[in-house]
């Protein structure tokens, strides 16, 4: 079982929360001049990493909000949790 | 190089010899410097590739390589179901296809896979549940598989174990039931596949990890591995839970997400359920193994991972709601639980594939429910590796059907425990 820290309310157990995949996606800016394929890439592929994953995470059962998480998907270890619009932590920014 | 067959003569001849003198049921060979075609993934599906290559299709030498020992991946982790009751008519054809192949594979085989049709029953719960049930059941007909509605009443005839009272929480308004439908046994496959691959001179290279694919001018030409560096005209990608991190290598992006996947036996028990019951609405799957073991299967974790274990909240759930269906269950002990890793696609439905790199061909992404189509997985990826076409039933499910947006959209309309 996970254990994750809410950027609000602090550590929780993992059933407080929802799952929402990968983290910083960005909606292209402008879909009418994409390509079949780069929409296709925007909609339905995903890096799936094995190692450090950016994933979203939704306190459902608390505050509600949605935040950022880095996730070891080996060892399912949590890294850090931030808010959203931040970088994750030990990038470049 | 053909094995001996496995027969009675067979038997009550090495029986003689204090079953010392069996011959192995295949080879350990070195890897060769270069192959016409390797299969990446020794599970039941690239062995089962590897077969209908070598058995149906004239492409000269064939390898197999498995990171680790066979029957040790997902083949050897699943609740090992099979039934072709899908909803969609790509979907449909497919599976049937596998489960007429399953009905002879022992013979083809000469390998018993202890395939048992003891028939598969989907329960539904709720007035939607069953109007998708008689949906899918009514489909199913059209496409020619075995499809019958069943009442409570009929449904406490046949499995007198369950709770079909209307007191339920959750009460049995119905089921689907396909009496082809059941289960084998899941190494007895893998084994079977690599035996028979191997007496038609496929060689099955254990313990090589595959850590590169190499190309040249948009085409492949071999692969890195463990064991040094392996030349091929064509490679053919089936590793169930590591789709992503095999086609990282050659620089694809694909639509996929690897989960964690639990199922949990019990202590041996005497013979008490002789069909499958699967119910989505309350999510779990059960059925006795012939050891007398419950198999369970539970749903998957909605973060992705490739740890191969999962969280205990999934399990919870599981077994509370296969305690609700089956009061007598509920001091049942357990005695395994494990989790594996499956790739989901987003209309939960395979890619059986060409890529844009020449020579180079996937076969992944069938999320929680791959098993059952282990041979027709196989036979209709042999036919594209060969070819370098797909095959009319596995056309629908190219990786282009993302760009192009003919998903086959199996996620929640085929009522099933997926």
């Amino acid at each position: 079982m996970l254990q994750i820290e809410c950027p609000w309310c602090g550590a929780r157990d993992q059933e407080e929360f929802q799952y929402g995949g990968e983290a910083h996606i960005v909606r292209p800016e402008n879909p009418d001049s994409l390509t079949d394929a780069h929409w296709a890439d925007y909609l339905f592929n995903r890096t799936n990493v094995k190692g450090v994953h950016a994933e979203q995470w939704c306190h459902a059962a608390g505050c509600r909000r949605w935040f950022n998480v880095l996730r070891d998907t080996m060892s399912y270890k949590i890294l850090a949790a931030y808010r959203p619009g931040e970088q994750p932590p030990g990038s470049e920014e | 190089m053909r094995k001996d067959r496995y027969s009675i003569f067979s038997l009550a001849r090495n029986a003689v010899s204090y079953h010392q003198d069996w011959s192995e049921a295949w080879r350990s060979p070195e890897p060769a410097p270069s192959y016409d075609v390797i299969v990446v993934g020794g599970g039941g599906h690239g062995l089962a590739t590897a077969y209908y290559l070598a058995a149906e299709h004239n492409v000269g030498r064939i390898a197999v390589l498995e990171k680790g020992w066979i029957g040790g991946g997902n083949t050897g982790r699943n609740t090992t179901i099979v039934r072709s009751n899908y909803l969609w008519d790509e979907a449909a054809h497919l599976y049937e296809k596998s489960l007429k192949i399953w009905e002879g594979l022992s013979q083809e085989l000469n390998f018993n896979v202890m395939f048992s049709q003891r028939g598969v029953m989907n329960l539904g719960h709720t007035l939607q549940d069953m109007r998708d049930i008689y949906r899918r059941s009514n489909a199913n007909r059209l496409n020619g598989i075995d499809s019958e509605i069943l009442t409570p009443a009929e449904i406490k005839a046949k499995v007198p174990a369950m709770n079909v009272s209307s007191e339920a929480r959750y009460p049995v308004l119905g089921a689907s039931f396909q009496p082809r439908g059941g289960v084998a046994r899941h190494d007895a496959v893998a084994w079977g596949f690599a035996r028979a691959a191997d007496a038609r001179g496929v060689d099955i290279i254990q313990n090589c990890e595959v850590t590169g694919i190499r190309r040249e001018k948009g085409a492949v030409c071999g692969v890195e591995t463990s064991r040094g560096y392996i030349s091929a005209k064509k490679v053919a990608v089936v590793v169930a839970g590591h789709a992503s991190v095999l086609a990282d290598m050659a620089e694809l992006r694909l639509p996929v997400e690897s989960h964690p996947l639990q199922a949990l036996v019990s202590e041996p028990l005497k013979p008490v359920l002789d069909t499958v019951i699967m119910s989505n609405a309350v999510h779990g799957y059960v059925s006795q193994s012939d050891k007398g073991e419950l198999v369970i299967g539970a749903g998957i974790d909605a973060y992705t991972g490739y740890g191969q274990r999962g969280s205990f909240s999934i399990i919870e759930g599981n077994v509370a709601a296969i305690v609700e269906l089956f009061p007598i269950f509920s001091r049942v002990r357990m005695l395994r639980q494990w989790g594996g890793i499956v790739d989901v696609c987003p209309d939960a439905c395979p890619i059986i594939s060409k890529t844009p790199v020449s020579g180079l061909y996937f076969n992944c992404g069938w999320g929680t429910g791959g098993f059952k189509a282990t041979p027709g997985s196989g036979w209709v990826f042999a036919h594209t590796v060969a070819r370098d076409e797909p095959h009319e039933l596995n056309a629908a499910f190219d990786l282009d059907r993302f760009t192009t947006g003919a998903l086959i959209d199996e996620h929640g309309a085929a009522g099933v425990a997926h």
